[in-house]
């Protein structure tokens, strides 16, 4: 199709085309139109299920015994169903495990990653290739589930935090683009501050560091999101319902349909809408990641390529 | 640390001065010199910082990715966790039963069945959801408003970063028995159904979820490789009377063909792994018989019957045929004169 080539003759507002290449044909109405119509058909099919999911949470019992179910219009607004799950209990408490999960689990793989990458990003140093392929080959096996879960009994790790934390806290292909983009670091750079005397830590924290946010920060949404989602192995290491995460909280909500401890009472006597809760918990979960991932969106392009398949 | 003036080879590429030697005194001296000849004290000496660096990482994938391996002995064992919490214990105390594990396994219906329902969910995401991503790419590549551009590609790229739970709660809230598909067929006066607990459109509803959650974050490889094509290369096309559709398939399409091989080999390495989570996660609402893939055939007899032998033997063969679909996927992309995972 059309190729974008950039020759801002006169800067064009950000919603216009930019001006076609002479040798390009001009589009037909009808391709045009075909075009936007699966486009706006692919992004509604994304955003509808969302809608539905946020205007639901957001409706009164009534608007939702209304409408036979889900909302799909919103009618009588109220944020009954938040006040009521962020009022202590369950599943505030889920959430705040997981949000401290996610913070203390994305420094720690921040911190182990990004020192690893460095540390094998410059090259002729001692070993790196040794330890690149050791990291390397686990992208080709995985031990298993059963003798990975046998390890992390034997390490005495459950019913404790940090099993959720340690076994799945580096992703090898995250070290693998982190240390592309070092590699890229202009070395005159790196050799200037090291003839002054830096040493790596500094070089690392001074220089490579701020070079690279974007990548950074693509890193650090993926880690995020990885500890955020994580349901799995909470329900294999923690055996104390207290202690699960939100999204465990969510699969006993939505699927097995049970209501959250302590709002059952509420829900029966009719003050509180089933419904509107189980919505409200999928939005708690959806928030904030959809607030957060467009922001490192420019990025994305960036961080995945580099580096990604670099011996 | 003045140790770190010894220069790491990179310098040796462009010869162009020694650092001063003035900095960290005699060192000067081997500026020019290949690592290879330096001492192995010396290197030591001058990366031992980095080598911390990466000590961290090293542990972590020494511990939770080598360390397992050793634990799948337990699959010619009839491995007993009541023993001992401490699973090495347990082990070591386990009686050993050679191979028997692997003729239970090669015996039981229930794992050919689930042999059956992940080679059949591999083969209906080959042809129904693999496609769409290049698709998708062609179509956002087109669009030349950037504007229009980025917010379709925020919006395409956003489900990627949902949780698999919350995928499935939103297709609950949309085509399960009490869900909006349902709703508004009561409404007009038909029965409710459920999809999300047939087990007739099992596979392709999995085949659905995936779609929604991971075709639009799939793009993001094509359109860099489609951004990579020099508009030179569309303007000669154009130039030698080669219309839109022709210049698509004769310059975008081989543009793509590295990126579509590379990922495909890739598919077909994995080709065992077909959503544990996703499929986990409805086990329960649509049973077994459809829904058994050997990952979670694996979790079902391990975690929950404690059949850890057995489970462990189960995983065993996946992970032995796993490996060796890689290594051959790898083979023949080679042969195809495609690059593949790793390099020859």
């Amino acid at each position: 199709m059309t190729a974008v080539i950039d020759k801002p003759a006169r800067p064009p507002g950000r919603w216009a085309a930019p001006p076609r290449p002479v040798w390009e044909e001009a589009p037909s109405r009808t391709g045009l139109a075909g075009k936007g119509l699966v486009l706006f058909l692919a992004c509604l099919a994304i955003l509808f299920p969302l809608w539905i999911v946020v205007v639901t949470s957001l409706s009164t019992r009534k608007a939702i015994d209304e409408a036979g179910g889900l909302v799909m219009i919103p009618t009588d607004i109220t944020f009954v169903a938040y006040q009521e799950l962020l009022s202590g209990g369950q599943v505030t408490r889920a959430a705040l495990v997981s949000i401290g999960v996610t913070l203390v689990g994305t420094l720690f793989s921040m911190t182990v990653s990004v020192l690893c990458a460095y540390g094998l990003s410059r090259s002729g140093s001692l070993g790196h290739r040794w330890i690149l392929m050791v990291l390397l080959a686990t992208m080709f096996f995985s031990a298993g589930l059963i003798p990975t879960y046998l390890l992390v009994q034997s390490l005495g790790l459950t019913d404790s935090y940090l099993a959720l934390i340690l076994p799945s806290a580096i992703s090898v292909f995250n070290i693998l683009v982190l240390r592309g983009f070092f590699m890229g670091i202009s070395q005159e750079l790196i050799d200037s501050a090291r003839i002054d005397g830096a040493g790596d830590v500094r070089i690392l924290r001074q220089i490579v560091l701020p070079l690279s946010r974007a990548v950074v920060a693509v890193i650090t949404l993926f880690y995020a999101v990885g500890y955020w989602s994580a349901w799995f192995n909470a329900s294999l290491y923690l055996n104390d319902q207290d202690m699960l995460p939100l999204q465990n909280v969510m699969i006993q909500l939505v699927q097995k349909q049970e209501a959250p401890v302590g709002l059952g009472q509420a829900i029966k006597t009719g003050e509180l809408s089933g419904l509107a809760v189980q919505m409200a918990v999928m939005v708690m979960a959806l928030l904030p990641v959809a607030v957060l991932s467009p922001f490192v969106q420019k990025h994305f392009k960036k961080g995945m390529l580099t580096g990604a398949v670099k011996g | 640390m003045s140790h770190s003036t010894v220069p790491r080879t990179h310098t040796e590429a462009e010869p162009k001065e020694n650092p001063p030697a003035a900095h960290g005194g005699a060192t000067g001296a081997t500026g020019k010199r290949p690592a290879g000849k330096l001492g192995l004290r010396v290197r030591l000496r001058r990366d031992r910082v980095l080598l911390l660096m990466t000590l961290p990482a090293v542990l972590l994938v020494l511990l939770f990715n080598y360390v397992p391996i050793l634990g799948n002995v337990v699959a010619f064992q009839e491995y007993d966790p009541y023993i001992s919490d401490n699973g090495v214990v347990s082990i070591l105390h386990s009686p050993w039963v050679g191979l028997e594990n692997f003729q239970r396994i090669f015996e039981d219906s229930a794992f050919w069945n689930a042999v059956q329902n992940t080679l059949v969910l591999f083969f209906l995401q080959l042809i129904l959801y693999f496609p769409i991503p290049i698709l998708l790419a062609l179509l956002i590549n087109s669009v030349v408003r950037p504007r229009v551009r980025a917010i379709s590609q925020a919006i395409l790229y956003l489900p990627h970063f949902f949780s698999w739970v919350l995928v499935i709660a939103v297709f609950q809230q949309l085509f399960g028995g009490a869900g909006l598909l349902s709703q508004i067929l009561r409404d007009h006066g038909y029965d409710g159904l459920s999809l999300m607990t047939d087990p007739e459109t099992f596979k392709f509803l999995i085949t659905a979820q995936s779609v929604w959650k991971d075709a639009g974050w799939g793009i993001i490889v094509f359109l860099a490789a489609l951004a990579s094509v020099s508009p030179d290369l569309y303007e000669a096309a154009a130039m030698d009377g080669a219309n839109r559709w022709r210049r698509m398939w004769h310059v975008t399409l081989p543009a793509l063909r590295p990126v579509i091989a590379l990922l495909l080999v890739l598919r077909v390495g994995d080709a065992l792994t077909v959503g544990f989570e996703q499929i986990l996660l409805q086990r329960d609402a649509v049973g077994p018989g459809a829904s058994e893939v050997l990952d979670t055939f694996v979790w079902w007899n391990g975690v929950r019957n404690q059949d850890f032998g057995y489970a462990a033997a189960a995983g065993l063969v996946k992970g032995v045929i796993s490996l060796g679909l890689v290594l051959i996927a790898n083979k023949v992309a080679h042969l195809m004169g495609e690059q593949g995972v790793y390099k020859k």
